[in-house]
This record gives C-alpha cells, structure tokens and sequence, in this order.
C-alpha cells in the first residue's frame, strides 16, 4: 500500500513526554505509597515526593499542551468501537489524574498549615486557606486519587500488553522511543 | 474483542498453547506490579510497625479522643516572638539567626494521650515552637523537659508505651512488663535514670525544654555542625512542691503558666549545643559531655495564651523536621519516625469533630 502515509507513531515530543512522565508517575505512585506506611524512610520519601509531584504537574501542562497542538496517529484497525471508547475514556482520565492528584497534595499540605518546601529555601504559596476539615477531605481524596491512578495505569497496561502480545498488531510501535520497521500489518484489511 | 468492520476477523491465529502462555505473561506482569504495589504499601506485611499502627498503640494505651492528639494531647496554645542576636549564623544560614525578631506561635503539652488527664509533676512537659520565617519559611521544633529521651528507635517507643499502659486489673503498669522491656532495651535503663535524676522545676515557665534530637546545621560556606538545643527560662528554677496539688486542681500545671503569662511576658533563651565528631547523633537516649560549646542564639518571649480551643496552633502539626534551609535532619531515627508519626496523628484528628479542650478560654481569659 502505498497511499500518502498517515503518520504511525505519536510526535517525538509525545513519545519523549509519554515515557518520561510514565516512569515519573510510577515512581511518585510507589514512593506516596511507601511513605505512608514507613517511619524510617519517611522524611526522605516525602522530600523526594513534593518536588516531584510539581515536576509532574508542569510536564502535565506541558504535554496537555502538546496534547491540543499535535496530530495523533490513529488508531489501530484492530480496535473496535468501544475499545477505542475505552483507550479515550482511559487518556482523558490519566491527564486528569496528572493534574489532580499533584493540586490537591498542593492544597492538602496548603489546608493543613504546612510550608510547601520544593529544595533548599524554595517553597510554594499556599493555594488554599488553612482549614482542618477541608485538609481531611482532601488527604483522603490524594490517597482515593492515587489509588485509582495506579488501576487506570494497571488497565492501560493491561490493554497494551494484550494488543502486543495477543493481537500482535505492533500497537506498542505508536509510542516506542525507538525507529520502527513499518510492516504489513497481521490483520488484513478489506 | 472484534474487529470493526462487518466482515469479522480472529483476535489472533496464534496456537491455543501459545495463547495461554501469552495471556498467562500478562497477567503474571499485571499481579506483579499490584503485588509490589501492595506490598510496598504494607498490606502485605500487616504486623509491621507503621506510622498507623504506631498511633493505632497510642489509642489502645490512651484511649480514643477523636479530635485530639495522639500524644501531648493535653495542651494550651501560646505565641510571641523570638529575637535572634546573630550569634546563630556562623553555624548556620537559616533565615533565623541573623539579627531580627521573628513571630511565634506554639503551644505548652503535657505528654501522654488522654486529653483531660489531671497535671501531674512528674508527666513530662513539652514546648512547640514555630517560627515565622520572613520569606515564608518555617521552623518547627518540640521539645521536652527532660535531658535525654527514654527510647533511641521508634520500636522501643512503641514497646515502651505498651510496657507502660496501666493494667486494667489494677489500673497500674504490670511491673513485670517493664522488666521485660528493660531487659531487651539497655539504653532506655539508662536513660530513665538520668531522667529519674534530673530536678523538675515547678512549673512550664521554669522548666528548660529541650531538642533530646540531634540536628545539623548548615552555614552559608556549607559547614555541617551537629547541633542539639534548648530553651533555657529566664524564669528562676523552683522545685516542685513536696505535695501533688493536680489531685484538687486538675489543670494547675496549666493555670499557673497561664497566671504567669498575664503577669509578664515569660522568656526563654534559646541556646545551641555544639556537637563534637565523637558524640552520638543518631541515639537521643546520650547525653551529650557537659564541656560542650553552648551558644545562645536568641531569646523567645511568650507573651500569649489561648486555648486550643480558638488558636490556630491546634491544627498546626508541629512536626520536627518542618525545618528552613540551613537546618536539617540528623541520623537520629527517632526524627524521620516522629515525622510520620506525627503526620498520621494530625490526618487522623483533623478529620474529627472538636471537643472543647481541658484547657479552656473561660481558664485561658482568666
């Protein structure tokens, strides 16, 4: 086939930003969780923590940006309707887990009367007022949001997996960092 | 899973056996990021010491008074100022030392966690301190009346507590048990007869409160100094009196700082113990040699009271390692521990609907 070539991965950028923010987040899921239940390396974890979660929201505007301003490949012929509904729906709900799950640890730490240290003297304003029940709420909702980041992570996972292993329709090409070898691809079309 | 088009595909041709092996990789892949997940997240090790099951001790020993601390539950807020004299910024480039007055807000605690326990001479007294940075850092730091602390780890605090909860039989500690936990902890015998042996003063306002945690300061050319500190009262020491007046009065502990601050301001100086390479950071239970360079840094002036009731220091956790640039933790386990702990006790209370403190505004405003 040699019609004009749609493109077949996602932008360079994209795929850095993916990658990069992937290792990121999965890091921040599995330092959050540890802390909580260590004494010993708590301090540290939670150092490491809050500088990082900003990190993560300004790579999450950054690629939010991108997100609006890039032409996406498309889908793979192999996924159906409601499979790409799902692939969609899974995207829009991790870009707003990126987003949340960093503002409302701002706002948490803001809520509960707590200096947002970054590194050395660097902090962060308050972006919220100082309030018992209002930092509860949102200490609650930081853990329900994070836990359901790492399910929706686990799906994504899951579905990526399937399509490369089961399917076999190269799906994981879209997003490799590295160049791919364009092949016919398994499934014929028409 | 099917195709799009009308005409329908296979999901795959590969052989059946391939298929299981392929499906079966996923899924080992998929349990074992959850497991890990799991298992860093402690559910798979419930028995461990955490942060929650050490406040989880503290609610068995103390009981459960939602609202409060876990610990020093009992307590009265204050605030004032502090005025640096510079002699703090040699050893370090904190925000705080050079010459300048700074707000506080802090808070007076008796330690134990039952709220509404009466003043005893002997329970140990704390002071908690924040300093308002002027750019917007802050430094928080709780300290105790006693020269050392009783435990080096947070498993000995844990063990400690529950050698140390009343019996329900005889409303007492079992003796017993704290043979028991004697034994197994030599450096906690230790350090209960240095304290069994320290005069305690007759009140807050004359009690010196100290860091018991090792620290580091920072200077500006990068300098690290262990450092310990106390706030040292300008008020003269007084024993305690032969008698126990908390059996009639139950707050008079309480009542008598709070007659003393609306009487004059109470001060106190802040003084920092210079650490030498041979004395221990990391074991809160050793005192430091007495021939140690004591630097007096400053002097705090307490000229406040309110009751928890209405102050805002009630939902200020005074964790220990809230700390500006300049200052950071030592090795002293006992401070990443007291950290999380602390935190767990604040997500904990500030959930929870208020009671009215012990020490209340009609006590605090008279």
């Amino acid at each position: 086939m040699s019609t004009p070539k749609p493109r077949t991965q996602f932008a360079l950028q994209s795929r850095i930003l993916h990658w990069l923010m992937a290792a990121m987040v999965l890091a921040m899921l599995f330092i959050g969780v540890t802390m909580v239940a260590s004494l010993g390396d708590y301090h540290l974890l939670v150092a490491i923590h809050r500088p990082l979660g900003i990190m993560i929201l300004i790579l999450a505007a950054i690629r939010f940006i991108n997100r609006m301003c890039t032409k996406l490949p498309p889908f793979p012929a192999t996924m159906s309707r409601q499979e790409r509904f799902l692939a969609s729906s899974a995207e829009r709900l991790l870009y707003a887990l990126m987003f949340a799950l960093p503002l409302v640890g701002w706002g948490m730490l803001s809520a509960g009367h707590y200096p947002i240290v970054m590194f050395g003297p660097v902090h962060l304003p308050p972006i919220l007022p100082a309030n018992p029940m209002l930092y509860a709420v949102l200490r609650q909702s930081h853990t329900i949001l994070a836990i359901l980041l790492f399910a929706t992570f686990l799906a994504h996972l899951g579905a990526v997996l399937f399509h490369t292993l089961i399917v076999r329709d190269r799906f994981l090409d879209r997003m490799a960092l590295w160049p791919t070898r364009s092949r016919k691809p398994r499934v014929k079309l028409d | 899973m099917n195709s799009p088009k009308s005409n329908q595909t296979p999901l795959t041709d590969l052989p059946k056996a391939s298929l299981i092996v392929r499906f079966a990789a996923i899924g080992v892949v998929l349990a074992g990021i959850a497991g890990l997940f799991a298992y860093a997240g402690g559910w798979l090790t419930p028995h461990a010491l955490t942060p929650a099951s050490m406040i989880d001790t503290f609610e068995k020993v103390g009981g459960l008074h939602p609202g409060f601390r876990r610990n020093h539950a009992k307590g009265v807020c204050i605030s004032g100022y502090f005025d640096s004299n510079g002699r703090g910024v040699p050893l370090s480039k904190a925000a705080i030392f050079p010459s300048r007055r700074i707000p506080v807000i802090g808070r007076f605690a008796l330690a134990g966690g039952q709220p509404f326990a009466a003043d005893a001479p002997h329970t140990v007294r704390s002071m908690a301190i924040l300093f308002k940075l002027p750019d917007g850092e802050e430094w928080r730091t709780g300290m105790n009346n006693i020269p050392v602390f009783a435990v080096r780890t947070a498993q000995g605090f844990h063990d400690q507590l529950l050698a140390s909860a009343p019996d329900p039989a005889t409303g007492k500690p079992d003796p017993a048990k704290m043979k028991v936990f004697l034994a197994s902890y030599p450096e906690t015998a230790k350090a209960m007869q240095l304290i069994g042996n320290h005069p305690v003063s007759s009140g807050f306002d004359n009690s010196t409160y100290n860091s018991l945690d090792a620290f580091r300061f920072i200077n500006a050319a990068g300098a690290v100094t262990p450092v310990r500190w106390s706030m040292i009262p300008v008020q003269p020491f007084e024993p305690i009196s032969a008698t126990d007046p908390g059996k009639a009065e139950k707050n008079y502990l309480f009542d008598a700082l709070i007659a003393a601050i609306h009487s004059r301001p109470l001060q106190w100086h802040l003084v920092v113990t210079v650490g030498q390479p041979v004395d221990p950071t990391n074991d809160a239970t050793i005192p430091w040699p007495p021939d140690r360079q004591q630097i007096d840094v400053g002097t705090l002036t307490i000229d406040h009271v309110e009751s928890e009731d209405t102050s805002p220091a009630r939902d200020i956790n005074f964790d220990p390692l809230v700390l500006p640039d300049g200052i950071a933790a030592s090795d002293d386990p006992l401070l990443s521990a007291r950290s999380a702990a602390y935190s767990q006790s604040f997500t904990r209370r500030e959930g929870e609907h208020k009671e009215p403190s012990a020490v209340s505004t009609a006590e605090t405003e008279k």
